[in-house]
């Protein structure tokens, strides 16, 4: 890139010397542009796989088997319900958290002009790209209806397994995706140590570059351990390995154990970004720092570190020792304790603040309550003794959707209001705002809070059907979901309202609330943005 | 065939009677809780369970409303001036400790329920279960006992009375003959494996789910205090007809039991009845 120094930039010399479309947009190095990129992918991901529950809840709605047809319905139904959740889970939080919010607002947070490996950054992102269509083709080579843990043996290619290419297809698409995250996370961390501008030392960082800090390190050490359990899947389906299977002198039990020494890791980089933006946002509204921003920033730490050491909590029907299961148990209910932490702490920033009340605003906050229902349900299902009675049923289904539909996907819109006027210089309305979020608020309670008690009732996960007395909160679920996507959809005139006729908006247009560095440099920023590295003071911000 | 027909009518003249006589456990429409418990596992895991819904309760309406007192008293035209507290000692420890000990408390009864479902005392008998795509199959080993269980088929289910099918619901319904017989109040053990994927074999009324799991035998145990009909269904997804693989348990007094197991083993030359060799039932829905 450039080097030496330019004339002052104003709103104008943003479009100075921005590179060619294509250079620009295929072989970026710039974190805003990059950021962008994977905003609009997690958006066109999200389209998709919430149109794929929104065909799951149509043929939810009544008992019998409607809208899938034939003698594969079951296994039509199972692939859309894997989609569903890989796509979820890779291609839109996590690309729209790390990928869109970590890459826009981090660099500047800190006082950097750019991540450290920028070229990395946009590999990165074209890895994510690649593993969306490998998950596509996947699809389209008839799907994998294993579930998005992909346990063997019913995702290896023996006896009821998984024949044909589309398994192979969703493992490479796990693979790529995977690479990329490692590789970004890879740069969050060299970026966050080694390039914060002068006087912005560790504890006076703003806690939503605390959040994608610990978030990389998670990743960092997670996903290395899913690409071996998948490779090992891998050879098992195609070159004569026998990890997983019994006959060979293996187990599937030790894919179970690897994916979830992955997966519940995972489920903390879904939520710790958006317990950031909700930092962000409750002290920028409440006019307040972050009450207790030490504890704030190692609570963040705690349920990185004890999160990995839990894991088989989502394995208590395996057949494992009691006394393991014991130790889980406990592991588990610590991870309560950072978390409560975080809420009160966001609670007590609140308190004697001078609260204003818009978009951003009610997401966080809506955040902060749903999460909080979502968190004691897993204290629930933390108790390996009740969980006997709820694993696999729709309990487990309504927990994670409330943490994560209610706390992921809410801190996504969080920060996409608050966001949305620094990123294209365009500010959102403000009643377009409201209706997005009032009739989501609506839609995803009424989809999700019964099925706490489908749940308890017995009605199991991955069903196609159901007996009739899951039928009440079963139809009620479905209206919720069909409210929840139209609202999303409304969401998308929103973007667009906004990119081209919002109200042009400044440097800060959230006022005195508003203390980090992103609010010092217009709205948008310019395309390189710190010629001359800020100076960070003893009285700097988080 | 024949003899399968009269093994039937031994069946219904051992247990029936009349047809609502017996306790069915099945979920009820808009039921928003658990199943009745059958076992003394079943009660002290509900008894746990509902202990924690208090507690859950409790502090969820505890946050709510905080935020909401937060959110009205300190709304902006309330309180234009903001304070600049960033601390409070006290708060901070209360709000560390007091979730501690809560979860201690927790964690006594939860512990003592865990062992407790752990333990298979002194079995009165063993049934082992086999999981396969997509139908159980169940073997007494002391007794010599062996059948498949498979799901009841539409066209069949359609031809059953209003009243049957009210107590043989729609994918719970087992065919006739399938269902596993235990004898109540004595400690049966489960021995649950797979012959191919992974399934779960569960019951909600009892308490008990295990994976089924190829290569291995995992144990569970339970203890049906009431005669009656209880049904599962596959919890693990495994395929095509997952949903389509239900569990049908019946409880039944011991000397009823003892005379199931001297009839089945009289015929117990008879093969077991399957449909094509290895083959899965056709789709049901048809």
């Amino acid at each position: 890139m450039a080097t030496g120094t330019h004339a002052a930039h104003d709103a104008h010399g943003y479009a100075d010397h921005t590179p060619g479309f294509f250079v620009r947009w295929f072989l970026s190095t710039n974190h805003k542009d990059i950021g962008t990129l994977y905003m609009v992918l997690a958006a066109c991901a999200g389209l998709v796989g919430g149109g794929i529950s929104v065909v799951m809840r149509l043929e939810l709605m009544n008992p019998g088997v409607q809208l899938l047809a034939g003698d594969t319905a079951g296994q039509q139904w199972n692939t859309l319900v894997t989609a569903h959740g890989l796509i979820m889970v890779f291609f839109v939080v996590m690309p729209a958290l790390i990928g869109g919010f970590g890459n826009w607002i981090v660099p500047i947070m800190i006082g950097a002009p750019d991540m450290a490996f920028p070229r990395m950054n946009n590999i990165s992102y074209w890895l994510t790209v690649a593993g969306f269509i490998s998950l596509l083709l996947s699809a389209f080579t008839g799907g994998a209806g294993t579930g998005w843990t992909i346990y063997p043996p019913l995702s290896s290619a023996g006896a009821g397994g998984h024949t044909g290419p589309s398994m192979d297809f969703a493992i490479f698409s796990l693979h790529l995706a995977g690479a990329g995250s490692i590789l970004g996370a890879a740069n969050f961390i060299t970026t966050i140590f080694n390039m914060r501008a002068p006087g912005m030392t560790l504890h006076r960082m703003p806690l939503m570059v605390w959040s994608i800090l610990v978030t990389a390190f998670l990743l960092l050490l997670a996903l290395p351990v899913l690409a071996g359990a998948i490779t090992m899947l891998l050879t098992d389906r195609n070159f004569g390995t026998s990890f997983f299977n019994p006959a060979g002198g293996g187990d599937p039990l030790l894919f179970l154990h690897l994916f979830w020494f992955f997966g519940h890791p995972e489920v903390y980089i879904m939520i710790l970004p958006a317990f950031g933006i909700v930092s962000q946002i409750i002290s920028t509204f409440s006019r307040k720092p972050i009450f207790g921003y030490l504890g704030m920033a190692y609570a963040m730490v705690a349920i990185g570190v004890v999160g990995f050491v839990v894991w088989a909590h989502h394995m208590y029907t395996v057949g494992m020792d009691v006394d393991t299961r014991a130790y889980f148990m406990a592991a588990t209910m610590v991870i309560a304790v950072p978390t409560g932490v975080k809420i009160f702490s966001w609670i007590a920033t609140m308190w004697g603040g001078s609260i204003r009340f818009p978009t951003p605003m009610l997401w966080a906050l809506g955040l902060i309550f749903l999460f909080t229902v979502g968190g004691v349900t897993g204290v629930v299902l933390a108790n390996a003794g009740v969980d006997i009675a709820l694993h696999n049923t729709y309990y487990v289904i309504a927990h994670f959707h409330y943490v994560l539909s209610l706390g992921a996907v809410f801190g996504i819109f969080a920060g996409f209001y608050y966001w949305i006027g620094k990123m294209c210089g365009r500010q959102y309305n403000e009643t377009f705002g409201q209706i997005h979020f009032w009739t989501s608020f609506i839609g995803v309670n009424l989809a999700f809070f019964p099925m706490h008690f489908s749940g308890l009732a017995g009605m199991p996960r991955h069903y196609v059907d159901y007996p009739d007395a899951f039928h009440l909160w079963n139809q009620i679920s479905s209206i919720g979901a069909l409210i929840s996507f139209a609202s999303t959809l409304w969401w998308v005139f929103v973007v667009f309202h906004t990119m081209f006729f919002g109200r042009k908006v400044g440097a800060n247009y959230w006022g005195e609330g508003a203390t980090t560095l992103e609010w010092t440099v217009t709205s948008p920023p310019p395309f390189h943005t710190y010629d001359e590295l800020p100076k960070v003071s003893a009285a700097a911000h988080h | 065939m024949a003899l399968a027909g009269l093994l039937g009518l031994g069946l219904a003249s051992l247990f029936a009677g009349g047809a609502w006589a017996e306790f069915v456990d099945l979920p009820h429409k808009g039921q928003m809780d658990l199943h009745e418990p059958a076992t003394p596992v079943m009660e002290r895991l509900v008894a746990l369970h509902t202990g924690l819904l208090w507690l859950i309760t409790v502090i969820t309406v505890f946050v709510m409303g905080l935020m909401a007192y937060v959110m009205v008293r300190f709304r902006a035209s309330a309180n234009p001036t903001p304070t600049t507290t960033t601390h409070n000692t006290l708060v901070e420890v209360a709000w560390t400790v007091i979730p501690i000990i809560i979860l201690v408390g927790i964690s006594i009864p939860s512990f003592r329920l865990l062992y407790y479902m752990d333990r298979t005392k002194d079995a009165g008998l063993t049934v082992k279960v086999t999981a396969n795509q997509w139908f159980w199959v169940y073997e007494y080993p002391d007794q010599k006992i062996e059948y498949e269980s498979r799901m009841l088929q539409k066209a069949d289910w359609e031809k059953l009375s209003a009243q049957d099918k009210e107590r043989r619901p729609w994918l719970l319904a087992v065919r006739d003959n399938d269902e596993l017989i235990v004898p109540a109040n004595v400690n049966v053990r489960v021995l649950i494996t797979s012959a191919d994927v992974m399934h779960a074999w569960a019951v909600p009324a009892f308490g008990v789910k295990q994976d089924a799991i190829i290569g291995r035998h995992n144990e569970t145990w339970f203890n049906v205090t009431k005669e009656g009909l209880y049904y599962g269904q596959c919890s693990q997804i495994c395929g095509n007809l997952h949903s389509y693989m239900p569990i049908a348990v019946r409880a039944v007094p011991k000397a009823d039991f003892d005379k199931w197991v001297a009839s089945r083993q009289k015929s117990a030359g008879v093969a077991p009845t399957t449909d094509v060799a290895g083959g899965p039932a056709t789709s049901p829905a048809r």
